[in-house]
């Protein structure tokens, strides 16, 4: 027996910033100090802090490591390990109240969470099966197949009241009905991983730290849908994942937990990974299954749905990453337990990710009904460096900002939907003051507009025309009616799409028009940017007493336009070469570089 | 695999990962100061775990701290409980560990001539 376990993250966030290295140095140092024999070292999946990477979680005290690099491991083990004290080096401050967080429970952001679906994430090794079956696992297939029938697991699931968290949220007992109801066979279940939003990362930390779990998932629900084969389609730069999920299905076979007579009830259930080239529109059901095929990734229009004719016409049921892992512990508590957390019309958890200005960046769990306010300020630990709040921006590249005013909203499906966002996958990305909400509609009406597959015109050319008029608009060269423009070509774009990522893509442009319209007028108006942000109407010079003539600013400056002042020693902006790149301002320590956007005030 | 197979795995895998989960009836903390450590507490801690992992007991976590400067009764073992009873062992050797395992950690019951105090708080 070991005396104690230190959990590694082995996530991606993580291993990116070097845990790999950290665990490496964990083993010899332990190694070095005659501790092998009574401590562990554990890899574990995403732990939901990924800006405090490496991260590492000690047990049975529950302290909490950030930044574990491994120059530092030596003096880690020595205090910790060695000594028997926490090596306070490394623990975490709260970013409100400056304490210092000496164990994971006092930590706001992990003790606020309810986690359901990330259970097991950052608990277990993702690569052992002996553990993930040691936290109940697989109990809940053995329970279908054995003690219930097909219509009594879809029962269950109705009575639950779980919707899909891929972001439409159909209710999944309906959904898996209709498939059960469809008289064709062979059926197919599909879990859809192709997670693609900017800034989002949920489904990975899920694939990555419990890979299991959404293979158990998969085989309840085939069993219940009368399916016997399943794919995970998965993108490709989900390198870690894939490993993990091809670990997973292979241990699992090996124990019997896949593949025929699961349980010795007849039942067959095989699985296997697709991986995905890297588009956009494939998280899209219809081209998910196109490439499934191994055919171009393009929509079809609906119906035919795909629990009528999906994969190789034959009746298929898709469902999100994060509802197949919520089917194990749904069947293991029952539905009445399920249902009684969220709201009235959602019920359950959802993983969010939090991002953009916001202190505690990451993944966390948190029932329905959580007001934005607490997932921001609370959870998220508010804006950092003392900025204002401005807009969170809901569900990927193609959600709506939410403004200040409306902070206090209970999040679920209707509610963000009423403020013209959506819940998409659960993605939060947080404006503050610095960030210019044109230039913000702008980014994501690019990349919907690259990864727009080309199929149906309204998106290709209106995502296209949008992207032009809004770029003119940054550039300082709007026109009076342009945001007239705009309008009348989001409704067109949105209503005529063939697919999701058409329909939803003029959300960022038409929230921002409806909370933030001050700030296109400004542009247009004024060419005045309010958060000194896009380039073109901007304009840079330096403040003559509080230069110091130090000249960082002059070797900064990358077209060579800033000189000094006749023979004084202070420097000045020669503006008919300045490209408004910002390096001056950037480099400046005096605050003597000033930036300002036309019909401003100079400020710092 | 069949259903019973399934839980028995369980049950053996359990005792892997017990540890993290928290919230143990017993804690063994030793005192592994410089004196503790030259009076063999690291192998007296080793014993125990031995002992702790034969009998199956996965209500138990064990720790470290400094020494508490009754440097002459080292090694020393501390056993508290979760309703906050404190009992003290001191120098305690091979034999005598297993024997804290087997009467304390397992049947509740404090062995009277090694325990040196007892405190409930």
């Amino acid at each position: 027996m070991k005396r104690t376990h230190i959990l590694v993250c082995t996530g991606t966030g993580c291993t990116s910033c070097g845990s790999f290295q950290t665990r490496d140095a964990l083993l010899t140092e332990l190694q070095k100090n005659g501790l092998s024999n009574e401590i562990d070292v554990v890899e574990t999946g995403c732990m939901g802090r990924c800006d405090l990477g490496p991260v590492a979680l000690v047990h049975p005290e529950g302290t909490f490591y950030k930044n574990v690099l491994a120059p530092d491991v030596p003096k880690l083990v020595e205090e910790h390990f060695l000594k028997g004290r926490p090596f306070q080096k490394l623990l975490p401050t709260d970013p409100q109240t400056q304490n210092v967080i000496q164990t994971q429970a006092d930590f706001t952001f992990f003790n606020r969470q309810l986690r359901i679906v990330r259970d097991n994430c950052g608990v277990i090794d993702p690569e052992k099966i002996e553990e993930y079956i040691a936290r109940d696992g697989y109990l809940a297939l053995g329970k279908v197949l054995t003690e219930m029938k097909p219509e009594q697991v879809i029962e269950e699931i109705k009575a639950s009241g779980l919707r899909g968290r891929g972001g439409a949220g159909f209710p999944t007992g309906r959904k898996w009905e209709l498939m059960r109801q469809a008289p064709v066979s062979p059926k197919y279940v599909v879990c859809n991983a192709d997670e693609g939003d900017p800034g989002a990362f949920m489904n990975r930390s899920v694939l990555e730290g419990d890979p299991h779990s959404v293979l158990e998932g998969m085989a309840i629900g085939a069993y219940a849908m009368g399916a016997n084969r399943g794919f995970i389609y998965i993108r490709a730069e989900y390198g870690l994942a894939v490993k993990r999920l091809h670990i997973a299905i292979e241990q699992a076979y090996k124990a019997e937990l896949l593949g025929k007579n699961l349980f010795g009830t007849g039942f067959d259930f095989d699985l296997e990974v697709r991986i995905g080239a890297g588009a956009f529109v494939c998280g899209e059901e219809t081209a998910l299954m196109r490439s499934v095929e191994g055919r171009r990734g393009q929509p079809q229009p609906r119906p035919p749905f795909p629990a009528q004719r999906g994969l190789w016409g034959k009746p298929t049921n898709i469902n999100n990453v994060e509802t197949w892992a919520t089917i194990r512990p749904l069947i293991l508590k029952g539905a009445k337990w399920f249902s009684s957390i969220g709201t009235e019309k959602t019920k359950g958890t959802k993983v969010f990710c939090l991002a953009g200005k916001i202190n505690n960046t990451g993944v966390a769990e948190l029932p329905f009904g959580t007001t934005l306010r607490e997932m921001i300020f609370e959870v998220g630990g508010g804006v950092p460096n003392g900025k204002k709040f401005k807009a969170v921006q809901t569900g990927g590249p193609s959600g709506g900002v939410i403004p200040e005013q409306f902070l206090d909203t209970p999040v679920e499906y209707e509610t963000l939907q009423k403020l013209g966002s959506i819940m998409g996958s659960g993605g939060m990305v947080v404006v503050d003051e610095d960030s210019c909400m044109v230039d913000f509609a702008r980014f994501f009406m690019e990349f919907c507009c690259d990864e727009s597959c080309g199929k149906c015109p309204p998106c290709r050319v209106g995502t296209r025309q949008m992207l032009n008029i809004l770029n003119r608009i940054c550039a300082g060269d709007g026109e009076l009616d342009d945001i007239q423009k705009l309008e009348d070509l989001a409704a067109m774009v949105k209503d005529t799409s063939l697919c999701g990522l058409g329909q939803t893509a003029p959300n960022p442009v038409l929230t921002t028009l409806k909370y933030f319209r001050h700030e296109y007028e400004a542009h247009i108006i004024d060419k005045q940017c309010p958060a000194r942000v896009c380039r073109d109407l901007l304009h840079f010079e330096i403040d003559e007493p509080l230069c110091k003539g130090c000249s960082l600013c002059a070797r900064a400056c990358p077209v060579q336009t800033i000189g000094r002042i006749g023979t004084l020693k202070k420097f000045e902006i020669h503006e008919e070469k300045c490209i408004h790149c910002g390096a001056c301002f950037e480099v400046c320590r005096f605050d003597a570089v000033k930036k300002t956007s036309p019909g401003m005030l100079v400020t710092a | 695999m069949n259903l019973e197979e399934l839980k028995k795995l369980k049950e053996k895998a359990q005792r892997q990962v017990a540890l993290r989960d928290g919230n143990k009836k017993y804690r063994v903390v030793f005192s592994m100061g410089t004196s503790g450590i030259a009076a063999g507490a690291r192998e007296i801690m080793t014993t125990m775990l031995d002992e702790i992992d034969k009998r199956g007991l996965d209500d138990v976590e064990v720790a470290v701290t400094g020494e508490i400067g009754l440097v002459d009764a080292e090694p020393m073992i501390r056993i508290e409980e979760a309703n906050g009873e404190k009992v003290t062992y001191a120098r305690v050797n091979a034999a005598d560990a297993r024997k804290i395992v087997t009467e304390h950690l397992e049947k509740g019951k404090v062995v009277e001539g090694l325990a040196v105090g007892k405190v409930k708080e």
